[in-house]
């Protein structure tokens, strides 16, 4: 245990020079930058140097004389939907006053300035978030317990003041002054965590296994597996770009409970803002020996590497990413031996996901206790979800565990877009499953949800409406399992392939009477066969789709019938003469120039030259297309 | 667990298929199957290396486990209780080969390995005649440049033995995976010829390939595997002694093959053993001593002919010229015993020191 007289508190080196009378966030997440951030920050820079009135200043290193302005840009804060989202926040008259605008433009910059920065009006209109009044979107953060998110969206990540300003490093700094490996990983174990990364094993319990575990040289390592590959999730994306300290603060405090000094964060490739912004902080965090040699002036050492992945889904599986560390194909291996007896270089090795170990700093300051007070039953905490597909506000939602489905979908996201009927949730990835209306009472719990054959997973949520075929949407998610295979073991390189064509045939109404007990079948072997969890979760969405729809199935194999009209071969369009008013809307809309008719008279579809897109559906305003 | 009070040596007592047996803790569940007479079928399994656990076909029940296991890889403990065939396991194994066979050429009456393969033997053993998903022969094209192993992609398994041998017992790495899911391939980097990839030509590749994907290219259409007369045998060329097996028809030698677990070598070869064996069949080899007659010309004889003639001739040379006259030069296909004797012949009876050795071959 580190000698606690010579451990040094982490503090702000580079406390604020002053408190700016505006301060201006805009998130700067991969969201944010892809909905048009840098043009929304760029057209704030210059609006704002050209009003005069506040001069935009770096706090940390200029004084403000006369009025000031900050400008920061932040990470992900959830409402994705609403991106660009600038906050604003003035004190003027000593009132402090922060309101949040939503999908702003460089256009809409002049106004903010001019009515809300220099007149002190907000622009209504624009707003979706206020400190002062209901807006209807308050429904988005009521029911979500920010905790791994605490900094998101918040804080600068690339200064690590604004960190240290939050608490950051105090947990780190508690553990090595106050407690002992062991004490760690018994305050892990006691909080309640179980890992984020979609197999809900007790972290605490990792932690021991690996502690306890022997090395031949005395050598551990720590990683952090930030290869999150699922299709529709994007939390622990949101938690590296956004926080990135709290990782690395939560890779050490685990490399202390364990013995290990030195760790990996293995970051996919796919996500080059966190890579650029973990790089940052942790040059910062070295910078200031929070990270390294002798951490804090104590004799704990632990060292992170940062290494990118190189685009397979399959290395986010614990054995493959090893491999892949070690410069090898990312191909699982065998477990036993498992990774806390000999992973990484055949050393002692935990793995633990981005989110998890965004939530040890928390409980490390905060104390087990207060974790464990959320959540339900077996599953404490939070958990962040990705939410997203026919929502109204997708994007990331935090809540306790144990909150309903239908309290995440309808409350924080806000519902169906356009007030579609409900259809369907596919929760946890490619390896979750289908959910139907009947089971959104079932509440985010590991073991709640296993039971209905979809899983927490990683947390991805996709919304599914009427237009949304099940067959498809269960083909959609094999695919990406099938691609993402890694070719080593038959039932999951051929079976899923065999499955993917049985499912392709459905989809082009060639489904015959035995395909839904030949993909059961299939389903059962490959999940009982596979050599990992790739192999043995991929079935799950064709499973439970068929366990919850399968007269949608049976539709398309016996009826040649979608009724969602996603499947282009069992879909045919028409166009209704008694509705048609000849406006020609759709026969602008349509790629392949298949719609002929004359302004003002019925117009008519080729279904030769038709190639089922449903453009011309989602145009017409008189119901006169006709899907069938 | 039990320990022998005179050797120490521990012993661990489990039950398979309900016959209770004793091994040594380490030893996985295959190793104990094998040695109890029970079949276990592999593909990937190559006792030559590390346990890969890809193919699926040794799964196993283990009572308490989570789900089936696979027994090469999985090491017993005191008290496990497995079960090596069940309903479940007949369903899973045959599951394997029918996905197998399912993209398969299927072009066994073609193939070289015909009768020598582990998925034709599969497939029977477990009745599989045509699989439920119908049949979709895989189209790789690749090159196919080497002097001495043929290569067919189509009938590639997967199995990764070739890669495996090549890079962890043969320490060269020719062999890799590319692509990947339902597309991955066995292939040299780059596709490139393996001759610019380090290989050696040893054919330990062709030795572990279970089906027809990598066979011998120098042999092919010489004889099918059953046709073969098989003689257990040393290699003739250098002193480590491998042993490997030399098939034979209508008196010409076809090939030369090993398994894992035979002689000394336990079923590796190099390049010389396993594919230098062609001289065998040569027109041009002596198969009778030979002197020369009055003529000068070299004639056929008998060995107590030749003996006498060389005899006569090495004393005559003694006596005009002495011992030092004389040079021996002996052969690396000779064991050591032989050239002992050989220089001791050299030194002691024909009295030089002038002996010398091929050294290698």
């Amino acid at each position: 245990m580190a000698v606690a007289q010579k451990v040094k508190k982490p503090t702000v080196l580079r406390p604020l020079k002053t408190t700016p009378e505006v301060e201006i966030g805009i998130c700067m997440g991969t969201g944010g930058i892809a909905a048009g951030g840098d043009g929304v920050w760029e057209a704030f820079e210059k609006g704002l140097a050209a009003t005069d009135a506040y001069a935009v200043i770096k706090p940390r290193e200029d004084k403000c004389e006369g009025s000031c302005s900050t400008l920061t840009g932040t990470g992900c804060r959830g409402m994705c939907a609403m991106d660009v989202l600038v906050d604003v926040t003035t004190r003027t008259k000593g009132q402090e006053r922060t309101v949040t605008y939503g999908t702003v433009t460089p256009k809409m910059v002049a106004k903010i300035i001019e009515e809300h920065i220099v007149g002190g009006e907000p622009v209504h209109k624009w707003i979706v978030l206020s400190s002062e009044e209901e807006t209807s979107h308050n429904d988005f953060y009521a029911y979500q317990d920010r905790l791994v998110l605490r900094h998101c969206g918040r804080i600068d990540p690339e200064d690590i003041d604004a960190y240290l300003e939050e608490g950051g490093y105090q947990g780190l700094y508690r553990v090595l002054t106050e407690m002992t490996p062991t004490q760690v990983h018994e305050e892990v174990l006691a909080s309640g965590l179980r890992g984020r990364g979609g197999a809900g094993f007790p972290t605490g319990l990792k932690w021991r296994f690996a502690a306890e575990a022997k090395s031949p040289d005395g050598k551990k390592y720590f990683i952090c597996n930030g290869d999150e590959g699922d299709p529709g999730a994007f939390m622990d994306r949101s938690v590296l770009e956004g926080d990135p300290h709290a990782v690395f603060e939560g890779m050490a405090i685990g490399g202390y409970a364990i013995g290990a000094d030195e760790g990996y964060i293995y970051v996919r490739a796919e996500y080059p803002l966190a890579i650029k912004r973990l790089k940052i902080a942790l040059k910062q965090a070295e910078e200031r020996g929070l990270i390294g040699k002798d951490i804090m002036g104590s004799d704990f050492n632990f060292k992170i590497k940062v290494k990118e992945g190189a685009g397979a889904f399959v290395c986010g599986e614990e054995t493959a990413l090893m491999q892949s560390i070690e410069g090898k194909r990312g191909m699982p291996r065998l477990r036993p031996p498992f990774p806390a007896q000999s992973g990484l270089w055949a050393r002692p090795t935990n793995i633990n996901n981005v989110e998890t170990l965004a939530c040890v700093p928390w409980i490390m300051t905060q104390g087990a206790e207060a974790f464990a007070e959320r959540g339900y039953e077996k599953s404490k905490g939070t958990k962040v979800f990705a939410v997203t597909g026919k929502i109204n506000r997708s994007g990331l939602a935090e809540v306790p565990m144990g909150l309903t489905l239908r309290e995440v979908i309808f409350k924080i996201g806000g519902g169906v877009k356009n007030d579609k009927e409900f259809k369907a949730v596919q929760m946890g990835g490619p390896s979750g499953g289908c959910l139907p209306e009947s089971l959104l009472d079932t509440r985010v719990d590991y073991e709640e949800l296993n039971q209905t054959g979809a899983i927490v997973g990683s947390g991805g949520m996709v919304v599914l409406d009427r237009d949304n075929c099940i067959v498809d949407t269960a083909r959609f998610f094999l695919k990406f399992t099938q691609a993402e295979s890694c070719g080593k073991c038959v039932p999951c390189r051929i079976g899923t392939t065999r499955m993917l064509e049985i499912l392709d045939r459905i989809t082009e109404g060639e489904g015959k009477p035995e395909d839904i007990d030949l993909l059961l079948d299939l389903a059962e072997n490959i999940k009982s066969g596979s050599l990992c969890a790739l192999g043995g979760t991929a079935p799950n969405p064709v499973l439970t789709s068929i366990k919850y729809f399968r007269e949608e199935f049976e539709e398309h194999i016996h009826e040649q019938k979608c009724r969602a009209g996603a499947c282009a071969a069992l879909t045919t369009y028409s166009i209704d003469p008694v509705n048609c008013t000849g406006c020609r809307a759709c026969a602008r809309a349509c790629p392949v120039d298949a719609i002929t008719g004359e302004k003002k008279e019925v117009h008519v579809i080729d279904s030769d030259i038709c190639i089922r897109c449903g453009a011309c559906y989602d145009k017409c305003r008189f119901d006169a297309v006709r899907r069938a | 667990m039990a320990v022998a009070p005179e050797t120490g040596e521990r012993t661990l007592t489990l039950t398979v298929d309900g016959q209770e047996v004793k091994a040594a803790p380490g030893d996985t569940i295959l190793t104990v199957c094998r040695r109890m007479g029970i079949d276990i079928p592999t593909l990937c399994y190559d006792e030559r290396m590390e346990p890969y656990g890809g193919c699926r076909m040794c799964l196993v029940e283990v009572e308490g486990a989570r789900g089936p296991v696979p027994a090469c890889a999985a090491v017993i403990g005191d008290g496990m209780s497995v079960t090596t065939m069940s309903d479940k396991i007949f369903k899973l194994r045959k599951f394997v080969i029918e996905l197998l066979l399912s993209n398969h050429p299927l072009d066994c009456p073609v193939c070289e390995a015909a009768g020598d393969c582990r998925l034709q033997d599969y497939a029977w053993e477990y009745d599989v005649n045509m699989t439920p998903w119908g049949w979709h022969p895989k189209d790789f094209e690749t090159r196919d440049d080497h002097p001495n192993v043929a290569r067919n992609p189509n009938r590639c398994i997967n199995c990764g033995r070739c890669v495996r041998i090549c890079r962890d017992v043969m320490g060269i790495g020719c062999w890799g995976f590319t692509n990947r899911g339902y597309e991955t391939i066995i292939d040299t980097p780059y596709n490139l010829p393996l001759e610019q990839v380090g290989c050696v030509s040893c054919g330990q590749c062709v030795s572990a390939c279970p089906v027809g994907a990598l066979t011998h290219k120098r042999s092919r259409h010489d004889a099918r595997i059953w046709q073969t007369d098989k003689t257990d045998t040393v290699c003739p060329y250098c002193g480590v002694g491998c042993e490997f097996t030399v098939q034979t028809f209508r008196d010409r030698l076809v090939r030369v093959t090993t398994e894992p677990g035979q002689g000394v070598n336990n079923g590796n070869l190099c390049v010389k053993g396993r594919f230098g064996m062609e001289f065998v069949n040569s027109p041009d080899r002596l198969t009778t001593p030979m002197v020369r007659n009055e003529d000068g010309n070299l004639v056929p004889t008998t060995w107590d002919v030749a003996l006498d003639r060389i005899e006569q001739n090495f004393k005559r040379i003694k006596e005009e010229a002495g011992g030092k006259a004389f040079a021996g030069l002996a052969s690396a296909k000779c064991t050591n015993e032989e050239n002992y004797l050989f220089q001791k012949f050299m030194r002691g009876v024909i009295g030089t020191n002038n002996v010398d050795h091929c050294a290698r071959l």
